[in-house]
């Protein structure tokens, strides 16, 4: 090779070859999303007077989606849902409906996630699993769920001595439980735990899009 | 030693050039960029070390997650996070800043003018890096995939880059010789390359985020270009220019080696969105992203061609070289993890190995049994030319050697089954979710077993890379290349 300009060239025009195909382009298509009401009119625009979606988070949920990523929770969950038929997201009642572009477009952050070796948490906030759950099985996952490989957070949590009555929320042990704090102490979440867990009870895919409708 | 090698064997000798003047100006060459080059070098090997205790912690806390289950500092996000980016970053950048402008300015015939302000900058490089790697720890990591270093830690990285990167460049500019050989456009083409990525991917997703998905688009055209445009350049360069330095004998074929080049240049940067198979972005980015990754079978058979064809025959030098017994264990490895990567990128295969340790195996694969094995190589070769002593101890390297080639075997035939089997039962609804953690369980014990093979061998090159350093008198004193295979002392070929 002795055509230097043509090797100059060569490098820099296969990259920005991918950047404006992948990148820029996307950008353009997908970086103008709005959130829209569940069913739009003929002319594509929202229905009046019905909710936007996606919803915006709430604050202490922001604040718990911070606990989320400084835990590194993402390298072990995921927040997307397959298409029926494509993997078996939907048949494990990860989430009614496959996610689309717009369902993350209000996030600053978007965790989407390459691993699962816990469950998908995009609808996670949907299932059956109360806050009480939650700070049990953040505090030591063997608790709620024995033989897991999850990591136990119990740094979110303070153990103290009960003085007087038994906090409201402290957390609500199994009878005989082996994880249980000794006679006359409780364990309590931080407010960093509580945060986290507002933060998994917000993580809902139960509205539809106009291109991703819930089918009943 | 001969001044006229005869066979092949004698070539394998380290002062095989039978020009004199040659050889004088690639000494003056490898003076001006000596202490530079072995401060990147000691610093990649201190990186690998951090990575695989790292890495240790991490592999263990996936089979008994309460192992240092009461500090957020150790819980496995965190600990994984810093592995990767010890890894890549720390023992990746060091050890390609070290061999890799070492081969450029060697390749161009010009010494590296100023190597003072190389160090100065590779010195802020780590101590951006250790910022960063203590941020992670810490509990200020992004959580954005190859991205996990803090944004107060990302600027120094990326200027001291900046100022790292242009000595190749410069080395270019001021080159010798007509002749531009394929390392050189490797090399170039990827020092201009990974700023490119780093400094978009960061405005992107840390400083300005994109809208929405636009951030996992934009991360993953960056974190697979990292592999592809970053690492796997650089990986080929030094195989390109180690084999037939090694062998003495020219590379196979010109024509294969532009054909590898350019089509890498133009399939490998388009194969990230993979990553995003079944995520929610248009179906047309995936698509593009699975014909580029199915069209990497085009650079990666020439280039395995290529590899092939020049050490063809010479089996017993390529075993009893140190360099060449790595660097071809990592260019084999390259064609077989490139394949089955593209695989992986079908959609087919892609619904059971994605979301799975099968990927894990895979990354590993790429980025330890082709990259690292490769670089390990021009290790092997570099130091004694820049020492002009020669490696202490066979035993260390032949310990380094088997430690990494079946450290890496185990993990990645361990994690890919397991994975594979993860992925199908995962798939199929019916099996309960607890179930399907503990069938990965063995394969997770097996994956830490192979970190144990993979540790002994960084202690043993760790050992003999240090003791080849700080010699003593009678390291210095000794004769010869330290090769393999005593027993072909003479004229195997």
């Amino acid at each position: 090779m002795k055509n230097l300009p043509l090797l100059f060239c060569g490098i820099f025009f296969a990259l920005a070859f991918s950047f404006t195909g992948l990148v820029l382009s996307s950008n353009i298509q997908i970086g103008s999303l709005t959130q829209t009401t569940e069913t739009e009119d003929e002319n594509g625009n929202p229905m009046e007077g019905e909710t936007l979606y996606p919803l915006m988070a709430s604050g202490l949920a922001q604040q718990g989606k911070q606990v989320y990523i400084e835990m590194g929770c993402i390298y072990c969950h995921t927040q997307q849902v397959r298409r029926d038929g494509f993997g078996g997201d939907t048949g494990r009642n990860w989430g009614p409906r496959q996610t689309v572009a717009r369902d993350y477009i209000t996030q600053d952050r978007v965790l989407l996630g390459t691993m699962r070796t816990g469950p998908d948490l995009m609808h996670v906030g949907g299932r059956p699993l109360n806050a009480d759950w939650h700070h049990l099985h953040l505090y030591n996952p063997q608790i709620t769920s024995p033989g897991s490989n999850m990591a136990p957070f119990p740094f979110l949590y303070e153990t103290r001595k009960i003085e007087g009555a038994p906090a409201a929320n402290a957390l609500k042990f199994p009878p005989n439980s082996e994880f249980s704090p000794e006679a006359g102490y409780e364990v309590v979440p931080t407010r960093r735990a509580e945060a986290l867990v507002e933060y998994m009870l917000s993580l809902k895919l139960d509205y539809s899009l106009p291109e991703a409708q819930i089918v009943e | 030693m001969s001044t006229a090698p005869q066979s092949n064997s004698q070539s394998v000798n380290p002062y095989s050039s039978q020009d004199a003047a040659e050889r004088a100006e690639l000494s003056q060459i490898d003076a001006s960029i000596r202490s530079s080059a072995l401060f990147f070098t000691v610093s990649a090997i201190f990186w690998l070390l951090a990575g695989t205790v790292f890495a240790l912690i991490a592999a263990y806390k996936a089979h008994e997650p309460s192992f240092m289950g009461d500090s957020a500092l150790t819980t496995f996000g965190r600990m994984r996070s810093a592995h990767l980016n010890a890894m890549a970053l720390g023992w990746g950048n060091n050890i390609i800043f070290a061999v890799g402008l070492w081969i450029m300015a060697r390749l161009c015939r010009s010494p590296i003018r100023h190597g003072g302000m190389l160090t100065i900058a590779g010195i802020f490089w780590n101590l951006g890096l250790t910022l960063g790697i203590a941020g992670i720890i810490k509990g200020d990591i992004t959580s954005v995939e190859w991205l996990e270093i803090p944004h107060y830690a990302t600027p120094l990285l990326a200027i001291s880059y900046a100022l790292i990167g242009v000595w190749g460049i410069v080395a270019f500019k001021f080159r010798k010789g007509e002749h531009v050989y394929v390392s050189q456009w490797y090399i170039l083409a990827a020092l201009f390359w990974f700023p490119w990525l780093y400094v978009i991917a960061q405005i992107m997703i840390i400083w300005f985020p994109a809208r929405g998905v636009v951030q996992s688009v934009t991360n993953w055209w960056f974190a697979h270009n990292v592999l592809g445009l970053w690492l796997t350049p650089m990986a080929l360069a030094t195989a390109y220019y180690l084999i037939p330095k090694v062998l003495g004998r020219p590379i196979y074929s010109y024509y294969l080696s532009v054909l590898g080049f350019w089509a890498l240049a133009i399939f490998y940067n388009w194969a990230g969105v993979h990553h995003l198979i079944g995520g929610p972005i248009p179906v047309w980015l995936i698509s593009a992203g699975i014909v580029a990754s199915v069209m990497m079978v085009i650079p990666v058979i020439v280039v395995g061609l290529n590899h092939h064809m020049s050490v063809v025959g010479l089996h017993k030098e390529v075993w009893r070289s140190p360099t060449l017994r790595f660097t071809v264990f990592g260019a084999i490895s390259y064609t077989l993890v490139s394949l089955i990567g593209s695989a992986m990128a079908v959609r087919t295969v892609n619904e059971v190995t994605h979301f799975t340790h099968f990927t894990v195996g895979h990354a590993h694969h790429g980025v330890y049994a082709f990259f690292s094995m490769i670089m390990f190589g021009g290790v092997y070769y570099m130091m004694p030319r820049l020492l002009k002593r020669e490696w202490p101890s066979a035993t260390l390297i032949k310990l380094h050697f088997w430690g990494s080639a079946i450290g890496i075997t185990v993990m990645v035939v361990a994690l890919q089954i397991g994975g594979w089997i993860q992925g199908v039962e995962m798939n199929n609804s019916e099996i309960p979710f607890l179930e399907i953690v503990q069938n990965t369980m063995p394969w997770l014990k097996a994956r830490t077993v192979s970190g144990v093979f993979l540790t002994v061998a960084h202690i043993a090159f760790a050992v003999n890379f240090f003791w080849m350093l700080f010699a003593a008198g009678a390291i210095r004193a000794k004769q010869g290349p330290t090769l393999l295979d005593s027993t072909s002392e003479e004229g195997a070929a």
